[in-house]
């Protein structure tokens, strides 16, 4: 995605005009904490609105409007601060609401669409944002000049007030009416903040989401209240493709609290008083299933597949100079392939949504990445217009690009169809687990040659996977070419004078895939960057300063390099049995670099101890939360890197909850050090980069404390052992 | 079957088989929604919940083996010194960021400090570990409760 990322200017207006017909009349029906809802309804009519963002009433309470969802990236409070930055209010008292569903209003101008992901959330709002806060200020000082009949540019805006250039002053809950009857000038052509004057962005911020998250009142979709709610267990086919073949409704039904057993196609759920009767009613039902198509279906099926995908030529992602001739030239020749697992989400907060339809609309609480898909989604299947279908979004409990999917929400609609009144769906883990939508298996094969000086003279990189671009953005999905499979891969940061990358499309049967935190670029810097520190050690180079001699044309991606080996102590010594690995990575509109210090026991346990990580995103708007991505994410791909595999026996899979499909504990946490160049660039994103970073490091760590390479993930701990 | 169990200091009654958890009790019977469903076998610690001051798990803890026990959820624990104290290291350090595992962590981190006012590292991780946060907020928790520690310290 990172190749799309210029907003138009047209997109840009396009944005700011659809805003700007958001009436102050409008009254929004939120799910929101407690202390994150606004007065609204008493200031409905009487509000400044002059775009979508922003609300300010008689009181001067100011609600800002969040275009993209907050699922622990730290969004809320970064977009906030972009817009306070330019209209000049205190973070501190601003109220948030959630968005509606609505792509005229909030499309994210890089997704096209109200979509939450790929990073994107700054770098698409950086400049709307900017200039949605820079036109309700422009308007609040015209307002305020116009009254003491003094120029505008001798007035200025702080802290929710306007001062003319002598003593006076009036509060901007004093010039709404005014404001609002000035015509709203081209967003284009508001001054915007020159970097140099920003008080907020650049400044480590407090979270605006923290204080209901450390007291339960924080509402999530799965704790949405209303009366007459029943509460809805559900059993999905355990093989893919499978269908019902028998219910005991009977015994079901029996249970106490239990009022309905509803059976579709590929699942059952019960309908009771509260969750724990519907479970055990689920239990009752003794339910049996015809396994389907993909009964005997393993996972070297899978593998078998890919490795024969790879072998086929495939869509062309980048070809550069002469990769296969100057292969035939190489004074030393790898070839070597690489091979990843299926992956699953598992959000902490489990797959859940809340329904209520009704002959003429269907309401849905719950928490998305992706508002308005569902909302279209839910409309076409129960065949209501779009506007009657609500959708009030909440707070995620996780993301991780699990909730850009509407196939639970789908599900819970199609139970709800039978359901008289609101019923809440809630998957248990194991259904949560076992039918996730998973990130691609995939396996990859390469071939470098170097030349006498020990520079790689050619590079060629095949990938075959799963297309989730394909199913998601078909249109994005061009000559067999899925951009995200080769992202990362396609343009590495090092000189490749020779360089071409394939993409072989190879869909698994009957499973699910989707995007996975990271997407692509996880895979592609793993792979990329366990090779280039192979060719360091095959030409007996440091592998930081082998790394160095390829980035001649890349200066911050040097820069990130030198920091973190600078930061970690990079050829200082370590204890026996410990190593530093270090890797690279240019993605999402930035860079990174991070070096892990890894110790390997005797019986092949990996301990990873420390992780040094230096970060160029271009401007930062709030830099606790860099650091926060940055201890979060690799967390995040390092639990991946050690445990993460979805295995699949008789089309079902194997794994069911946190005991088989292991996360990282506290106990195993590595220190994590966050070091971040000051850059004047374009924002990066950043909720991803840092998933993406770690397990080279690591996997490049146990190379050099034990000799031994990593091709596979997770790491086989019984192929370390000494 | 009615039950009644003191929760948060009021006295609750609910009509629900005796098996049933008391994660579903607060959440479905009562609205008490703070208190969040994680794996439902105790593995990840997104439940937690004191029982006279101890932590536990209340997806596996069925509601007829409470008796008179005093229950204590994410809602009630500021009241508590260390509840408090958590809390507000909590905002001080900026440790959430999804927040779903939040209320199940300082549940988990109040009974920490009700019976060891000065934990080690160790400590924290041996009590720490069963509480799942895939966001990964692990060393902020961590220096939350060390800084939530000396903060009580230095009050005593």
């Amino acid at each position: 995605m990172s190749k799309s990322t210029s907003i138009s200017s047209l997109d840009r207006r396009h944005l700011l005009k659809g805003a700007a017909t958001f009436g102050g009349g409008l009254v929004l029906r939120l799910a929101l904490p407690p202390v994150m809802r606004p007065a609204w309804a008493a200031t409905a009519g009487q509000s400044f609105a002059p775009n979508a963002f922003i609300h300010i009433d008689r009181a001067g309470a100011v609600t800002l409007v969040m275009p993209m969802v907050e699922m622990g990236q730290g969004v809320y409070t970064a977009l906030s601060m972009i817009i306070a930055e330019e209209l000049e209010v205190d973070l501190a008292k601003v109220r948030l609401e959630h968005a509606p569903p609505n792509d005229a209003l909030y499309a994210n101008a890089i997704l096209h669409i109200q979509t939450t992901g790929l990073s994107s959330s700054v770098r698409a709002f950086w400049t709307p944002l900017r200039q949605a806060g820079a036109v309700a200020r422009t308007l609040l000082i015209a307002a305020a000049a116009k009254r003491w009949g003094v120029a505008p540019e001798t007035c200025r805006a702080d802290r929710g007030t306007v001062y003319d250039a002598g003593s006076r002053y009036l509060p901007y809950g004093a010039l709404i009416e005014a404001a609002s009857a000035l015509p709203i000038p081209n967003p284009d052509e508001v001054a915007l903040k020159q970097p140099k004057d920003f008080t907020l962005i650049g400044m480590p911020a407090r979270r605006l989401d923290s204080p209901d998250k450390v007291n339960g009142k924080a509402e999530f979709g799965i704790d949405v209240k209303m009366p007459g709610l029943k509460f809805a267990a559900i059993a999905i086919s355990p093989a893919f493709g499978g269908k019902v073949k028998s219910v005991n409704e009977a015994a079901s039904l029996a249970v106490k609290g239990v009022r309905q057993v509803v059976r579709i196609d590929n699942a059952v759920a019960v309908i009771a008083d509260h969750t724990w009767a519907a479970k055990k009613g689920l239990q009752a039902a003794q339910i049996q299933w015809d396994s389907g198509p993909n009964a005997t279906l393993t996972n070297d099926d899978i593998f078998r597949q890919l490795e024969e995908g790879s072998n086929q030529s495939g869509a062309v992602a980048r070809n550069q100079g002469d990769a296969d001739g100057a292969l035939a030239k190489a004074t030393q020749r790898f070839d070597v392939t690489y091979q990843l697992p299926f992956l699953a989400h598992a959000a902490m907060e489990p797959m859940n949504c809340t329904v209520h339809l009704r002959k003429d609309s269907c309401e849905l609480w719950l928490g998305t990445q992706a508002p308005t898909l569902t909302q279209r989604l839910v409309a076409e299947l129960t065949g209501l217009p779009k506007d009657a279908v609500k959708l009030h979004n909440h707070l995620l409990g996780g993301g991780f690009g699990r909730r850009l999917e509407a196939d639970g929400t789908l599900l819970a609609v199609k139970i709800a169809q039978h359901v008289n009144g609101p019923v809440k769906i809630i998957w248990s883990r194991e259904e949560d687990i076992q039918h996730d939508m998973y990130r691609p298996a995939y396996y990859d094969r390469l071939s470098v040659g170097l030349d006498e000086t020990g520079k790689p003279l050619a590079w060629i990189h095949r990938v075959a996977g799963s297309s989730v671009v394909a199913r998601y953005v078909p249109p994005l999905f061009q000559n067999g070419l899925d951009f995200d499979a080769v992202e990362g891969a396609a343009s590495p940061p090092y000189d490749l004078p020779n360089i071409h990358v394939e993409y072989v499309r190879v869909e698994p049967p009957g499973i699910p895939t989707a995007f996975w935190r990271g997407v692509g670029v996880v895979k592609n810097v793993f792979i990329v960057e366990s090779l280039i520190d192979d060719l360091a050690a095959a030409v007996e180079q440091d592998p930081v300063s082998y790394r160095r001699s390829l980035l001649g044309q890349n200066p911050r991606a040097l820069g990130v390099l030198n920091l973190a080996a600078e930061r970690s102590g990079w050829g200082q010594p370590l204890s026996a049995g410990s190593a530093r690995g270090i890797s690279l990575q240019s993605a999402f509109g930035g860079f990174m670099s991070l070096v892990a210090e890894v110790e390997v026991t005797p019986n092949g346990m990996v301990k990873v101890h420390r992780l040094v990580c230096a970060v160029d995103c271009g401007i930062v708007v709030n830099p606790d939360t860099i650091a926060a991505q940055v201890e979060g994410g690799t967390m995040f791909g390092l639990t991946a890197a050690l445990y993460g595999a979805i295995t699949l026996k008789n089309g079902r899979v194997q794994q069911s909850n946190f005991n088989d499909y292991r996360p990282m504990r506290m106990y195993e946490a590595p220190r994590i050090e966050t070091y971040i160049v000051k850059s004047a660039e374009a924002p990066g994103g950043f909720g991803e980069a840092p998933c993406a970073i770690v397990a080279p490091a690591v996997t490049n760590a146990i190379f050099a404390a034990t000799g031994k390479r990593i091709r596979t993930l997770p790491i086989d701990p019984l192929l370390l052992k000494s | 079957m009615a039950t009644t169990i003191k929760i948060n200091g009021v006295n609750r009654t609910v009509d629900v088989d005796g098996d049933t958890p008391l994660l579903w009790v607060l959440r479905d019977v009562l609205g008490m929604t703070g208190t969040k469903f994680g794996c439902g076998i105790a593995l990840c610690g997104a439940c937690t919940v004191h029982i006279e001051r101890t932590p536990r798990r209340s997806c596996i803890t069925p509601i007829s083996s409470i008796g008179h026990g005093a229950v204590t959820t994410i809602e009630a624990i500021g009241a508590t010194q260390q509840g408090k104290a958590l809390q507000k290291a909590w905002l001080d350090l900026d440790v959430v960021q999804c927040g779903y595992c939040q209320s199940g962590q300082i549940m988990s981190a109040a009974a920490l400090l009700m019976t060891n006012p000065n934990p080690s590292d160790a400590d924290v991780d041996a009590v720490m570990s069963g509480n799942v946060c895939r966001c990964g907020t692990y060393q902020r928790i961590r220096a939350a409760i060390h800084k939530a520690a000396a903060r009580e310290r230095e009050d005593v």
